[in-house]
């Protein structure tokens, strides 16, 4: 009548089952107990219930973390893993006890060991690093934005440290975090020479516009664009040389200007609504561009980990020249970490590198990490500060910045890098940059920037007040 | 173009979330005291349209909170955080008697909500709004899984949830529609239930044999729940809504097979033929046809088919042997089913037995047949197709929108709360292992 028990063993592993949004295959753990159900030792008791809520969010969105029905004042490891497009295993882990209810509440209760400790509601995200045995030097991007990150978050029984995956989790839950809101439109640039990808938020527009510039790292990265768009900007991701090959850049200031007409003279932006957006290298040219362009007029500027120096009637091929002319100064750490900071500090001694910042006319923000070893972002953030304020324009500029932070400041809940390996630009050798940081003070960080960042974008670009007058 | 047109900003929270999760929509930056609509749009499944809209002014902070300022008029009035989605209705020039449902859970409800200038009625589908977004909604949470279940000659889908499990199970019963209906399944899986949906009246087996199953099709149904590895064989509940009700309650309390720890019944009734099966329910339908009674707008009415409640205790479940909890659901102005009367009558009889401790009655005025999921539209009526006659006819279901719509809200949280004491309480994990090899 009824199949055997082995039958239906089978049912429950078949290839019938579709994990519903598995574009990596269903989360590790599940797989594991699928294939091995220890029926007896795996009780007939009733498991603790585990919600994450949203299920789907996007990633600057925060959630809260519940557990429920466990037994009281029961010793339980909340954790979370993620297996990124490269195929690594990130993971972060927080020890936790129940309350006389059975509930933990991450949102509420305090992590007692882990990967994180305190209060801290994000802190299986944020927190999270490579599993261990993994190469040194991971970075977590998210390269394809079309398709959401899957995190697994469980909660397993006693306060445990490591071998996650051997064992069987009390419960999991799985979740989306989308770096693009439903209704984002996605649309390749290849116009005027100019690479990239813009991203429109939904609905007719017009909208304001953003040219968002990411480092020298190179290549085309997509996400913040499409975070942005997200949350209403129409914002062009600027692909402006390959991943390393800064040195075969012929990129000319015009490839810049080109891209921001791009954005400007697309139906769906507004015209005289555009800012710029610009991480280390990325903005080293939004200053330029600020500072410099007679065509480019960017109604506000958000830089982080800026620098204000620029080879005058160089290309982008000379900024690199020039970035590496002292090569002797770049410290190495005990670890073999190379950071570059004194070298930039040696270099941006030069005052004919120095742009011309007092010819700037926009508001702009800075945001700095004082532990950054990359770049001497702070003392270059000092000095742009100082040069506006003597030319009159000092209420243009805002700083915003945060001790123990480092140079990479990304959106935030995304795990904190000290060190990462590095394409120089020069393509022949990777190296492991230090960035700096400390994990929990960066993560504030990027958390509390992003929304600041937000805000300004927002006032300057969507504000209904007329614009403060030019100079 | 209105310059001010830009600066609308209008956000939906989440912007991806489970079709009974509550959203918050806000609109921001528009002037104080703008008057403006508020649109949602949706094109269903199999191509018709639907919309809903509300008419707001925005405060003195050039804002509007649809959590908590009043719709002024539209296709849903007073505060109400969720009235887009539970008051869309075809758009105008559609088919009469359509239904939203769902087939394909496997893909997200999408819904485009717009806002525009004035307080407008019609044509807004043709004009350009303020601003838009997109906003998706789904029955199934990321991790859960679908398996198709075919054993023992069954045609049913079983959603199992995220994680290694054993899962508490629920065996999900629709109406006298047929066919394989999974959103209320997948949204119960993504609650942590293992639950499995049951098609009955059009399995493959019966349109192959064209004999209507018979007790032992549940009963099969049920052992492959109880016998799954992911499912905790001593926690299986029921729920039926309609003639799922009828097999849920014989079932609960007549089965020697299954043992249910707990049972939902929606907008049904323990009247019908003593020891019947299926087929003996459905022909006893058939011989009370002619109490059909039709309205004005030519709705069938059905409710009347079993009534009066017989006094004779063989015609209908004896409810005074249940020996497990019992949510009854039921809609006041349910015009398909005496589903108020039938509880009433349940009452009665298990408060003679001694067992009505076990009983839980939600009865909703204003609210019909259909108590569904919450934040789908309200169909007062609409067409359907009986099973056995294969006819098409246009049938009332009752119900007033906007009571119907809170009804099914309140309605699902707490069959959600029932179903989570029952299925997962009660035990203190770890100090009681039962293995049901």
């Amino acid at each position: 009548m009824i199949g055997t028990d082995s039958h239906f063993l089978n049912t429950s592993q078949n290839h019938h089952q579709v994990n519903v949004c598995s574009t990596v295959p269903a989360a590790c753990g599940q797989r594991d107990a699928l294939q091995t159900p220890r029926l007896s030792t795996m009780s007939q008791t009733v498991p603790p219930v585990l919600s994450v809520h949203p299920s789907r969010s996007l990633v600057d969105e925060k959630l809260k973390v519940l557990v429920e029905n466990l037994p009281p004042g029961s010793p339980v490891t909340l954790h979370s893993l993620h297996r990124s497009e490269d195929e690594h295993y990130w993971e972060a882990y927080g020890h936790y006890v129940s309350d006389h209810r059975g509930i933990v509440s991450v949102a509420e209760d305090s992590s007692v060991g882990g990967t994180y400790t305190g209060i801290e509601s994000m802190g299986l995200l944020w927190s999270m690093r490579p599993v261990p045995g993994s190469r040194k030097g991971l970075r977590l991007r998210k390269m394809n934005v079309r398709s959401p990150m899957l995190f697994n978050i469980s909660v397993y029984n006693g306060l445990i440290t490591e071998g996650f995956r051997e064992q069987t989790p009390l419960a999991s839950a799985l979740i989306e975090r989308w770096y693009m809101a439903p209704g984002v439109q996605r649309i390749d640039i290849r116009e005027k020479g100019v690479r990239g990808t813009l991203f429109i938020p939904p609905g007719p527009g017009p909208f304001p516009g953003l040219l968002d510039m990411w480092g020298g790292g190179g290549g085309l990265l997509e996400y913040r664009s499409s975070l942005l768009a997200s949350r209403g900007f129409a914002s062009f991701a600027l692909e402006y040389f390959n991943s390393g090959e800064l040195e075969s850049a012929e990129l000319e200031f015009s490839y810049f200007e080109n891209a921001f007409s791009i954005v400007k003279d697309h139906p769906q932006v507004i015209p005289d609504k555009i800012g710029i957006f610009g991480l280390s290298l990325g903005s080293i040219m939004t200053v330029y561009l600020a500072a410099e362009s007679t065509i480019v007029k960017p109604l506000c500027c958000v830089c982080v980990s800026a620098s204000h120096f620029y080879p005058p009637g160089k290309n982008l091929h000379g900024v690199y020249e020039v970035m590496t002319m002292k090569p002797h100064m770049i410290r190495v750490d005990e670890n073999g970490h190379h950071a570059w900071r004194d070298m930039g500090l040696e270099i941006i001694k030069e005052p004919s590198y120095r742009i011309n910042v007092e010819k700037i006319n926009c508001p702009m923000l800075l945001v700095n990490g004082l532990d950054d070893q990359n770049w001497p972002s702070v003392e270059c953030a000092d000095e742009i500060a100082q040069i506006m304020s003597a030319a009159g324009k000092g209420d243009l500029v805002t700083r915003l910045h945060y001790p123990d932070t480092g140079h990479l400041i990304e959106p935030p809940f995304s795990p904190h890098f000290r060190a990462t390996k590095f394409k120089t630009a020069t393509g022949k050798q990777k190296v492991i940059l230090l960035w700096g940081g400390q994990t929990k003070p960066h993560s504030d960080a990027q958390e509390d920037s992003w929304r600041k960042i937000l805000s300004f974008l927002q006032h300057h670009l969507y504000s209904r007040e007329t614009p403060k007058a030019r100079m | 173009m209105d310059r001010k047109q830009y600066c609308v900003k209008l956000s939906v929270q989440p912007s991806r979330g489970l079709m009974d999760e509550k959203f918050i929509v806000q609109v921001h930056n528009v002037p104080p005291g703008f008057q403006l609509t508020i649109h949602a749009f949706h094109k269903c499944d199999d191509g018709h349209s639907w919309e809903a809209f509300g008419h707001y002014t925005a405060s003195a902070a050039g804002a509007v909170n649809v959590s908590e300022d009043p719709s002024l008029g539209g296709t849903y009035s007073g505060v109400e955080q969720m009235g887009l989605l539970w008051s869309l209705r075809p758009v105008p020039g559609s088919k009469p008697g359509l239904r939203m449902r769902k087939m394909n859970v496997q893909t997200p409800m999408e819904v485009s909500i717009s806002v525009y200038q004035g307080h407008q009625t019609e044509g807004l589908v043709d004009q350009v709004p303020l601003t838009s977004v997109v906003v998706e909604r789904w029955y199934i949470a990321p991790g859960v899984r679908r398996v198709p279940i075919t054993e023992g000659g069954l045609t049913a889908t079983l959603f199992l949830p995220s994680g290694p499990g054993p899962f508490p199970g629920v065996l999900d019963l629709w109406g006298g529609g047929g066919k394989l209906v999974e959103y209320r399944s997948a949204l119960l899986a993504s609650h942590g239930f293992a639950s499995m949906a049951l098609d009955y009246l059009t399995p493959k087996i019966t349109i192959e044999t064209k004999k209507i199953v018979d007790n032992q099709y549940f009963e099969t149904a049920y052992r492959v729940l109880e016998q799954h590895p992911q499912v905790l064989g001593s926690r299986i509940a029921m729920l039926g809504l309609s003639l799922g009700t009828s097999v849920t309650l014989k079932l609960s309390v007549y089965s020697q097979v299954m043992k249910l720890r707990c049972a939902v019944c929606i907008s049904g009734s323990h009247v019908q033929p003593p020891g019947g099966s299926l087929e003996q329910v459905l022909t006893c339908f058939r011989e009370n046809a002619g109490k059909t009674r039709i309205n004005e707008e030519g709705h069938i009415i059905w409710r009347d088919l079993l009534l009066p409640i017989p006094t004779d205790p063989t015609l209908k479940v004896d409810v005074g042997q249940l020996q497990c909890p019992l949510l009854l659901v039921v809609g006041e102005d349910d015009q398909n089913w005496p589903a108020p009367e039938s509880a009433m009558d349940m009452k009665e009889m298990m408060e003679k037995a001694g067992n009505s401790h076990l009983l839980t009655v939600l009865s909703y005025p204003n609210a019909g047949h259909l108590i569904e999921p919450p934040y789908t539209p309200h169909a007062r009526f609409s067409k359907f197709m009986t099973v056995d006659t294969r006819q098409k006819v246009m049938v009332l279901w009752g119900g007033e929108t906007a009571a119907h719509s809170r009804a099914q809200e309140d309605a699902w949280r707490k069959t959600l709360i029932f179903l989570r004491e029952n299925l997962y309480g009660g035990t203190n994990p770890g100090a009681t292992s039962v293995s049901h090899l």
